[in-house]
């Protein structure tokens, strides 16, 4: 076996996998970002996340259950920005859930840092697509919850809290309820309150599905931004491939029911990146010519029930 | 503004038609008193402390019927909605037994217990202890399920779960429980006075019958009402309303 030279003399500093980026962001110069070379030098990486032949059986009334999600294998780099694609019913949010630790898989192992996961833990926090936010409580209790749940001390908490409203620019609205806010708000108080228990992995679906165009851009930025910041890697569901092409380091697209893993791209294009650019635009549209065949089946399958009724 | 003006010219329009046929002595007046005679009644009763005792009395009953229901019940809601194995016989059970209207209850106390306070006590906790079961036990139900996976997944578990995230969660549902079980109570309670000498507001109701005074006993209906109605509709709606606002049920 002959050892490439380059490998031996060159070892490469480790950093956490970014992607191709650029050094300044909003105006602001970036810590250098070493380009990342390519995986296979020095010592193998451990994934952040590593799905390991990953299968979920619902069972039905009928008995023979209804298989959601079939021998998903994905490996997510610690920092990347990864965003899962697919049609509706493919079992994107349920693979969040089991990564999330919330539900058991059928087969298969989760691991985190190499490590499988065995229920909940506040190193991945999910954000729901529905939000959960505690109604009961105000902004700031929202965003203090899974503090006080870690014990963290009260000035701390206090600090915290504070740090994290002026993050998502919501500081005016630390005392009022989730009902006084308006959708794009509720997000990023979703958001505020998944990254205080400082989460390595952020597990988002559909977060921004229901918003408006205008909100929904807006947040892409800020949720770019936040991810800059706290260096954290980012599992994304979406049915939106422009979202995706917008916002991630790699899109993998599952196919509908049992959900696959169909096929990965990588979405090497420099940040900030906008949705109308015409490089954003065709890439959506590549993953979009892949993602039409499953769509196509999911209707198919929604009108032989209609059919069939 | 409008509606108390809607309010006040139907409730001026009410008593006088009331106090036209009244006049009219279509019928006499000892069965149809006119509304000053009712104004008598209660005045009277209040200046002879009849009908302050009645109050007084009643409503201790009802607050210790009620805690104790509310207490039990939650406990019992929590615990056939938590087994299925409890939800599927002592549920069903539960719901029959609703069927039974409260003053069924009053033979079988009366046996146990003879006439006495505890005999009216056990009918006001049968008659609300099963709404207020089934209602806490339709709140664990119905409540999201996503506040609980919230909450599991920010950290919390065990007590600190139910603590922090079940109980308020299913609040609404609490206080719907409540309110539901607070009108059943209402309703055992005055039966249960009506069958014997209890001094409480069914008695004084009782009271007008032997004496043939219509007026007493539209006046202690007309109490009866009026207490009713300020627990039930001030008290429980405005704390309905404002959850229900603040948990996002209803638009706000």
């Amino acid at each position: 076996m002959s050892v490439s030279p380059r490998n031996v003399l060159q070892p490469v500093a480790r950093v956490p996998y970014r992607g191709v980026r650029d050094t300044v962001f909003h105006g602001k110069p970036l810590a250098p970002v070493t380009e990342f070379p390519a995986p296979h030098v020095a010592e193998p990486v451990v994934p952040k996340v590593a799905l390991d032949g990953i299968s979920l059986r619902y069972r039905t009334t009928s008995g023979e259950g209804l298989l959601a999600l079939d021998n998903i294998s994905l490996e997510v780099e610690a920092g990347e920005f990864l965003c899962v694609v697919g049609p509706s019913g493919c079992g994107k949010s349920t693979l969040l859930h089991l990564i999330a630790g919330l539900q058991p898989q059928t087969s298969g192992t989760v691991l985190v840092d190499g490590k499988p996961v065995q229920g909940p833990g506040t190193d991945r926090i999910l954000i729901f697509q529905e939000l959960g936010l505690f109604p009961w409580l105000t902004v700031g209790g929202n965003v203090e919850f899974g503090l006080k749940m870690k014990n963290v001390p009260k000035a701390e908490r206090e600090e915290k809290v504070q740090h994290l409203l002026r993050l998502v620019q919501l500081s005016k609205f630390r005392d009022s309820y989730i009902h006084q806010l308006s959708g794009g708000m509720r997000q990023r108080v979703a958001l505020a309150r998944a990254l205080a228990t400082g989460p390595d992995v952020l597990l988002m679906d559909e977060p921004f599905a229901a918003l408006d165009a205008q909100t929904r851009d807006l947040l892409h930025d800020e949720l770019e931004r936040i991810w800059a910041e706290t260096g954290c890697t980012i599992i994304f569901v979406t049915h939106n491939v422009r979202e995706a092409a917008r916002l991630a380091d790699r899109v993998a697209l599952l196919t509908f029911r049992p959900g696959r893993v169909k096929e990965e791209f990588r979405v090497n294009l420099p940040r900030p990146r906008h949705m109308e650019h015409p490089d954003v635009t065709r890439m959506a549209r590549t993953i979009l010519d892949c993602l039409r065949e499953e769509i196509n089946k999911s209707l198919e399958v929604e009108y032989a029930d209609e059919k069939a009724r | 503004m409008k509606k108390l003006a809607k309010q006040v010219i139907f409730y001026s329009a009410l008593i006088a038609i009331w106090t036209l046929l009244a006049k009219l002595r279509i019928w006499p007046p000892y069965l149809f008193p006119p509304p000053w005679g009712v104004g008598h009644a209660l005045w009277d009763g209040f200046a002879d402390h009849s009908f302050w005792i009645g109050i007084a009395v009643t409503m201790k009953r009802m607050l210790i019927g009620y805690s104790l229901s509310v207490m039990l019940g939650m406990v019992l809601g929590l615990g056939v909605s938590s087994s299925k194995f409890l939800e599927e016989t002592v549920g069903g059970l539960l719901v029959s037994l609703q069927s039974l209207p409260s003053i069924c209850w009053i033979p079988l106390a009366v046996l146990w217990f003879g006439l006495t306070e505890k005999a009216i006590l056990f009918v006001v906790l049968m008659g609300s202890l099963l709404s207020v079961t089934i209602a806490m036990e339709d709140g664990r139900k119905q409540m999201p399920k996503i506040y609980s996976m919230a909450g599991r997944n920010l950290g919390a578990s065990g007590f600190r779960l139910f603590w922090s995230v079940l109980l308020p969660a299913s609040l609404p549902f609490i206080v719907n429980g409540m309110k539901q079980g607070w009108a059943f109570a209402w309703r055992s309670l005055i039966q249960a006075e009506m069958i014997f000498l209890s001094l409480g507001l069914g008695q004084l109701l009782m009271m007008g019958r032997d004496l043939s005074d219509m007026s007493q006993v539209l006046a202690v209906m007309i109490l009866i009402i009026i207490l009713g109605y300020m627990v039930d509709g001030l008290i429980f709606r405005t704390m309905e309303r404002r959850l229900q606002e603040k948990y996002g049920l209803t638009p706000a």
